[in-house]
């Protein structure tokens, strides 16, 4: 809360603000972090399971497999960010605020994405290993995700925004934006296949970077758009 | 351009364009069932068979139609709410909500008649090329549009989130789209193509014209019947309506 | 027509029941985009009536 005679924040400092707070509740709350990890790890255990321990199957199924289970655990983390905000009533605060929506819950989504998505990419050649996924192909795995999951945070957070008043909205949210998702999955599986092949990834991981900058710059204003729209509701 | 605008005000106005509408619809329901006659009369027993397909091919005539029209209605629905969200304007939130369940049957329509097509000509009932897969993403987004609006219990709310959630979608169709094209071309050998463009000789056009004409024409009477009902509902205590309702 | 009889027209050498069947599937589907709107007006339309009646009997009492 500011008194009227305090000089009022900068936009910078204000995204800050927001950055650093959810970032520390995110480091703070060991399951927030721990458990998209977790589920990434068991999830990927599955596909084994359920194709067979051929190591040549899975190896060729290995891309896909990872970027399948990625866009699934970042699913299951967009249903939970805004929604600690909006049940305390920080979220009418931000609104409240005279600096725009957008970016203040670009904060939120920017510390949101370094303690899951970031995280995920960077832990992820241990489960490629797992699947046998070839050497060559885990660099661009992990840039593949790092752009990726930024894409998919994005996306998520336009979800969550518009789910976030809805009781029991995770599963309406994933519904919501799979679709949307697509793009990413067949940009990001695309690079490792053909990373994996030996051939030249880079229109593909060009593909992505174009379309998280899109994102970095579009999603946003959804983002506000739907926050207000919920608080409304 | 006086005119237009003026056109345009009064659409935003629920009692004139109530009138209008059922003008329209008494108009508009002949016409259609005689386009959409025509054009299944000349598809089905008219024109020459496919070279390569036999007479299978004949579901292009609605296939082809019900995916255009589909695609179209997304950007209706997209246009309406984008209208909605800016200019306030409440007509545009029930020309939005009637648009959704009409492009959601049709590009059902495109995707069974898809399925159906590919039977006999490849042998399975479903085939991941790159028309059909963004078919079915198409889908997804109409029956989220949908799902969004029946999970919110306002609904001045539900229908802001909606054409929120529209416009996103619209933004992404195009990269949808050109990205499942990509995948399909990275996945397959070049030489299996299983929706190959090839020129199409007039007498299989004319019919096809015909036929998404037709389609159009069934999107805008089923839209507009949609929102007759919805409106008559919004306002039924409205003193215009029983007024106009008592006359007729 | 370009087939030789309705029974040829029927068959479509093989294909007739996809290409039937994709039809009647469509037909029912257009049939409901029109008529399910056209049922729910006249069911306001029928709400609308007995509320009149009800509005203009209460006025009369």
């Amino acid at each position: 809360m500011q008194s009227v005679d305090r000089p009022s924040l900068s936009l910078l400092t204000a995204f800050g603000r927001q950055f650093r707070r959810h970032g520390q509740a995110l480091m703070a709350s060991l399951a927030d972090v721990a458990n998209p990890l977790l589920f990434f790890f068991m999830v990927v255990t599955l596909f084994p399971l359920g194709l067979g321990p051929d190591p040549q199957q899975l190896a060729s199924m290995a891309p896909g497999i990872l970027w399948v289970v990625a866009l699934l655990a970042s699913l299951m983390v967009s249903a939970r960010m805004f929604a600690s905000d909006f049940e305390d009533g920080s979220l009418e605060q931000m609104a409240l605020a005279p600096h725009p929506l957008s970016v203040l819950a670009l904060g939120e989504v920017a510390a949101h994405w370094l303690a899951t998505g970031c995280l995920l990419a960077l832990v992820s050649p241990l489960f490629a290993m797992m699947l046998g996924l070839p050497p060559q192909g885990l660099g661009v795995l992990v840039l593949s995700l790092l752009l990726g999951t930024l894409c998919l945070t994005l996306i998520g957070a336009v979800g969550s925004a518009l789910t976030v008043s809805i009781r029991r909205g995770g599963l309406l949210l994933s519904l919501l934006i799979i679709p949307l998702n697509v793009p990413v999955l067949i940009f990001g599986s695309a690079a490792v296949t053909e990373a994996v092949m030996g051939r030249d990834p880079s229109t593909w991981l060009t593909l992505m970077g174009a379309l998280a900058a899109g994102m970095l710059a579009l999603a946003p204003l959804a983002v506000g758009a739907a926050l207000r729209i919920s608080l409304d509701s | 351009m006086q005119g237009m605008w003026a056109f345009i005000h009064k659409l935003g106005s629920p009692p004139w364009f109530f009138g209008f509408s059922g003008t329209l619809v008494r108009w508009l329901l002949p016409v259609t069932v005689l386009l959409l006659a025509v054009g299944a009369y000349w598809g089905l027993l008219v024109a020459p068979p496919d070279f390569r397909q036999g007479n299978s091919y004949r579901i292009i005539y609605i296939h082809v139609p019900a995916a255009v029209v589909a695609l179209a209605g997304y950007y209706v629905m997209a246009i309406a709410g984008a209208i909605s969200l800016i200019w306030r304007i409440k007509m545009a939130d029930v020309a939005m909500r009637a648009a959704a369940p009409v492009g959601a049957v049709l590009t059902a329509v495109a995707l069974v008649t898809g399925a159906i097509w590919g039977k006999p000509t490849w042998g399975a009932w479903w085939v991941w090329d790159a028309r059909i897969t963004s078919m079915l993403i198409l889908l997804f987004l109409y029956l989220g549009v949908v799902a969004l609006f029946e999970a919110y219990e306002n609904k001045t709310a539900a229908a802001k989130a909606c054409a929120v959630l529209t416009l996103v979608g619209t933004v992404n169709i195009p990269i949808i789209y050109k990205s499942v094209d990509w995948w399909y071309s990275l996945h397959q050998p070049a030489s299996l193509k299983f929706t190959g463009e090839s020129a199409i000789d007039a007498s299989m056009l004319y019919p096809l014209l015909v036929m998404i004409g037709a389609f159009y024409l069934l999107f805008a009477m089923s839209m507009l019947l949609n929102m007759r009902a919805e409106l008559l509902w919004q306002h039924r205590n409205a003193h215009w309506l029983r007024q106009r309702l008592d006359v007729s | 027509m370009y087939f030789e009889s309705l029974a040829a027209a029927w068959h479509m050498d093989g294909h007739g029941g996809y290409v039937w069947m994709a039809y009647a599937l469509t037909t029912i589907a257009v049939v409901l985009m029109v008529w399910l709107p056209l049922a729910r007006f006249r069911r306001h339309l029928r709400w609308v009536s007995a509320d009149q009646l009800r509005q203009d009997g209460d006025s009369q009492l």
